[in-house]
C-alpha cells in the first residue's frame, strides 16, 4: 500500500473529466486503479515533452536520420488509369526503416519512456511491424523490450517474429481468448499493472486509455504534415481526399491529423470486411457499437451481452474488433467516411498496385488501395487524392501466395521434384545408394528426421494447399485461412520462444 | 460476503485462474442476467452480503438502468468495477445509488494521495484495497510491512469499512492480514478449489474462515 513515488504534481488533479482526453463521447481512461496513476503520469509528461524543443529536436533528428524522413509522395503513374481517374499521390511510409508507418510512434514513445526513467519496454503487436518496430526502437537505445503477440499470429506472420528476436526482444505467444491482436493487448495490460514502476507500456495505434490516442496521433502526425506540404509544394492545392486504411487507426489518424481543419479536404478511412458482413469480418465502424474497451470508449465489435467478438481481416493488421476513439468521434461529427474492403478486394488490390506501379504494398494498405474507385467514383475524374501506403508487403508473402498465387507453390514443388531426381541420381553416381535426403530451408533432413519434418508440415512438400488434407478445393473462394505448414510455428516452437 | 463475478470476455485486471473461470463460463453459456438470477436463489436462502464483480463493458451494455434495478431486486448489494475508476464511475454509480445498492471503489499500492481522497469519496460500503502492484492470483507477501503500513494509511484517511484482496489464498494469510483491515477477499484460490469439487470448496473456505477468528 505504499505510494510509489511519485514523481510531481500529485496535487494536480490529473484527471477531472475535461482532462480525460475525450474526444466526443469518446476516449477516456478506462483502467484498473493500479495503472491510473501511470496513466496520469503520461497524460502529464507527455504534453510538457511534445512542448520541449529539445525532446521534439531528438525525436525529428531520429525520424530524419535513422528511419529516412521524410518520406517521399510519389505520384502513381499507371495507377489511376486502373480506378478510374484521379491524380493519385501515394505518401510512402512503407519506404521508413522496418517497412511501416508504425516506427514513428515507436522512436517517440520510447524516448519518453527515457524521459520518464522507465527502464524496460513492452508492446503488443498484430501483424509484427509494431513489434517489429518497437524492438527496433529498444536495440536503437539499448532497453529490454518485450512483445507480446497472440499465438494465431506467431505463425500467421512468423517472418516477423524472427526480426522481433534478432533484434534482442523476448517474444511472448498469447494463446488466452482468441489468440490475436486484442488478446496480445490484454496480455501486455497485465504485463504492465505488475511492472508499471520501471516499464512503459508503447501501445502500437491510436487506441488505449488517453493519453495514447492523442500520442500517437501526435507521433504519427509527421506522415500528414509531410503530406500536407508536398502536396501543396506539387502542385499548388490542397488534396480533395485523404484516404488510409484503419486498424486501430494510427496511420490514418496521422494523415487526416493535418487534413482535419481543412473543411475541403475529405478524410476516408477504410476498415477490413474480411470475409463480407455476413461472415467473420473486422468492420468496427459498420457493425459496431458503443463500448468500453481496452481502456477506452469507443466502438466495438461485440455481443449483445458485451462480451468481444473475434475480428477476422486476412491483414493481421486490421484484425482488432475495436478503434481508436478519436475515428468514432469523427465518424459520428460526420468529417470522415468510412468504408469496407473484404480480404479478397484486398488481395486484388495487393496485385493491381503491384503490377501498375511497382510497389508492393502491406495488405493492410491493400484496404486502403482498394478503396479507390469508390473515391473517385464520388469525388470525379479529376479528384486530387492522397492514399497512405502504410507498409510494404514484404511480411505478407506467405499469405499472399498461398492465397493469390498457388502457382508458386506449383513451380516450388516442381523445382523441388527436380533438384531430389537430380541428387538422387549424383548420389547413385557416386555410389551413396539408398538414403533418401530432403533439403528444408537449407538443412538435410536424413531419413528418420524427414519422417518427422513431414508429420509435422503435413505434407511432402512442408506445405499445405487448399485442397490438401482431404478439402475439397472450392473454385472461386478463397480458401480459409490455410497457410504453409512450414511458415507456422509448431506448439514446441512457442514454448521454446 | 459473496463477490460474484460477471464473466467479461477480456479481464485485464485477471490473472489467469480467474481469466480461465470466466472464459469456462461464457463458453457455457454464462450471462448476467443468469448471475443476477443466481444472486437472487443465494439471497432466498443465505443473510450474507452479496457483491456484483464485473468489468464495465458487460454490465453498461445492459443497461445502467436496468442493471441497478434486476441487481437491487435480486437482493444484491453492491457493484464492484474494476475498470472504472472514479473519474468514470458516474455512469454505473448514479443509478446504483439511487437504487440502494453501494460503490465498491479500489484503492492499489500505486495510489497517489490525490487519487485514494477521490476514490474514497466515491466508495459506499466498503473500500477493497488492493494488496498488491499485480493481477489477481499473483504471490502475496501478506505479512508485507508495506503492506501493512499502507492499510494503516488508508485506515487513517477513511471510516470505511477496509476489505483487502489479491493473492490470498490460505488461512495463514487471512490471519497475517486480520489485524490490518475489516476483510479478505479470496478469488483465484476459491476458483482453484471449486474445480476440485464442492467438498474442496466447503473445505477450503472453513480452513480461511478459521483464519478470521482469533487463536
Ligand atoms: C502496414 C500497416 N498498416 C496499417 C496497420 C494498422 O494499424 P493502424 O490502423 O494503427 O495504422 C498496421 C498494423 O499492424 C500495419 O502494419
Amino acid at each position: 500500500m505504499t505510494a510509489a513515488p511519485h514523481s510531481e504534481d500529485d496535487n494536480l488533479p490529473g484527471g477531472p473529466p475535461e482532462l480525460l482526453g475525450e474526444f466526443g463521447e469518446f476516449g477516456g481512461r478506462y483502467v484498473a486503479e493500479t495503472l491510473m496513476p501511470a496513466v496520469e503520469e503520461l497524460a502529464r509528461a507527455w504534453p510538457k515533452a511534445w512542448a520541449d524543443y529539445t525532446f521534439v529536436d531528438e525525436y525529428r533528428a531520429i525520424l530524419r536520420d535513422y528511419v529516412g524522413r521524410p518520406t517521399p509522395l510519389t505520384e502513381a503513374r499507371r495507377l489511376p488509369e486502373a480506378v478510374g481517374g484521379g491524380r493519385i499521390f501515394l505518401k510512402r511510409e512503407d519506404l521508413n526503416h522496418t517497412g511501416a508507418h508504425k516506427i514513428n510512434n515507436c522512436i517517440g514513445q520510447v524516448l519518453l519512456a527515457r524521459r520518464l526513467g522507465k527502464t524496460r519496454i513492452i508492446a503488443e503487436t498484430g501483424a509484427g511491424q509494431h513489434g517489429v518496430a518497437t524492438a527496433t526502437a529498444c536495440a536503437y537505445f539499448g532497453m529490454p523490450c518485450t512483445v507480446y503477440m497472440g499465438a494465431e499470429d506467431v505463425s500467421r506472420q512468423a517472418l516477423n517474429v524472427v526480426r522481433m528476436r534478432l533484434l534482442g526482444a523476448e517474444v511472448r505467444p498469447v494463446t488466452s481468448g482468441s489468440a490475436t491482436l486484442k488478446d496480445a493487448i490484454n496480455a501486455a495490460l497485465r504485463d504492465w499493472v505488475a511492472s508499471v514502476a520501471d516499464t512503459h507500456y508503447v501501445i502500437g495505434s491510436v487506441m488505449g486509455p488517453d493519453p495514447y490516442p492523442l500520442m500517437v496521433r501526435e507521433l504519427q502526425r509527421v506522415i500528414g504534415d509531410e503530406a500536407r506540404a508536398q502536396i501543396l509544394d506539387r502542385i499548388g492545392r490542397l488534396p480533395d481526399a485523404a484516404v488510409a486504411c484503419v486498424g486501430g487507426g494510427s496511420n490514418a489518424m496521422g494523415l487526416f491529423a493535418a487534413f482535419v481543419p481543412d473543411a475541403d479536404v475529405k478524410l476516408f478511412g477504410v476498415e477490413a470486411t474480411g470475409e463480407g458482413l455476413q461472415g467473420r469480418h473486422a468492420a468496427t465502424m459498420a457493425k459496431g457499437r458503443i463500448g468500453v474497451f481496452h481502456g477506452m470508449r469507443s466502438l466495438v465489435l461485440q455481443t449483445d451481452d458485451g462480451q468481444l467478438l473475434e475480428a477476422h481481416s486476412i491483414s493481421a493488421g486490421l484484425d482488432y474488433p475495436g478503434i481508436g476513439p478519436e475515428h468514432a468521434h469523427l465518424h459520428a461529427t460526420g468529417r470522415a467516411r468510412y468504408l469496407g474492403i473484404s480480404d479478397r478486394e484486398a488481395l486484388a488490390a495487393t496485385e493491381l498496385l503491384a503490377r501498375t506501379e511497382g510497389i508492393i504494398p502491406a495488405l493492410e494498405t491493400a484496404h486502403a488501395i482498394a478503396a479507390l474507385p469508390a473515391v473517385i467514383r464520388e469525388l470525379g475524374p479529376e479528384a486530387v487524392v492522397i492514399v497512405n501506403v502504410s507498409g510494404r508487403g514484404d511480411k505478407d508473402m506467405h499469405t499472399v501466395m498461398t492465397h493469390l498465387d498457388p502457382a508458386t507453390l506449383t513451380l516450388i514443388e516442381e523445382a523441388e521434384r527436380g533438384r531430389k531426381a537430380a541428387r538422387a541420381a549424383h548420389q547413385a553416381a557416386a555410389g551413396h545408394g539408398g538414403e533418401e535426403a530432403l533439403i528444408v530451408d537449407g538443412h538435410e533432413l536424413r531419413a528418420e528426421g524427414k519422417e518427422e519434418h513431414e508429420r509435422r508440415s503435413g505434407s511432402r512438400d512442408g506445405c499445405v494447399r487448399p485442397g490438401a488434407r482431404g478439402e475439397p478445393r472450392r473454385p472461386g473462394r478463397l480458401p480459409d485461412r490455410v497457410r504453409p505448414r512450414s511458415q507456422r510455428l509448431a506448439r514446441a516452437d512457442l514454448r521454446r520462444l | 460476503m459473496l463477490e460474484l463475478g460477471v464473466p467479461f470476455s477480456d479481464p485485464t485486471a485477471d490473472g489467469p485462474t480467474i481469466q480461465a473461470a470466466m472464459t469456462r463460463a461464457l463458453a457455457s453459456g454464462a450471462t448476467l442476467s443468469g448471475a443476477l438470477a443466481l444472486a437472487a436463489e443465494v439471497r432466498r436462502r443465505f443473510e450474507l452480503p452479496i457483491v456484483l464483480f464485473s468489468y464495465a463493458n458487460p454490465l453498461i451494455s445492459y443497461g445502467p438502468e436496468r442493471l441497478s434495478r434486476e441487481t437491487a431486486e435480486a437482493g444484491a448489494d453492491a457493484l464492484l468495477v474494476v475498470d472504472l475508476p472514479p473519474e468514470h464511475a458516474e455512469v454505473l454509480r448514479g443509478p446504483a445509488s439511487a437504487r440502494g445498492l453501494g460503490w465498491v471503489g479500489l484503492v492499489a499500492p500505486t495510489t497517489t494521495p490525490a487519487r485514494r481522497a477521490r476514490v474514497l469519496a466515491a466508495s459506499s460500503g466498503f473500500v477493497y484495497a488492493v494488496s498488491l502492484t499485480g493481477v489477481t492470483g499473483a504471490p502475496l507477501d501478506p505479512s508485507d510491512p508495506a503492506l501493512h503500513a499502507g492499510l494503516a494509511t488508508l485506515r487513517g484517511a477513511s471510516s470505511l469499512p477496509i476489505v483487502v484482496g489479491f493473492g490470498v489464498r490460505k488461512a495463514e494469510d487471512v490471519r497475517a492480514l486480520a489485524g490490518h483491515a475489516d476483510g479478505v477477499v479470496v478469488g483465484s484460490a476459491l476458483v482453484e478449489a471449486g474445480q476440485r469439487g464442492p467438498a474442496a470448496l466447503g473445505e477450503l473456505v472453513k480452513s480461511l474462515r478459521g483464519g478470521t477468528l482469533r487463536a
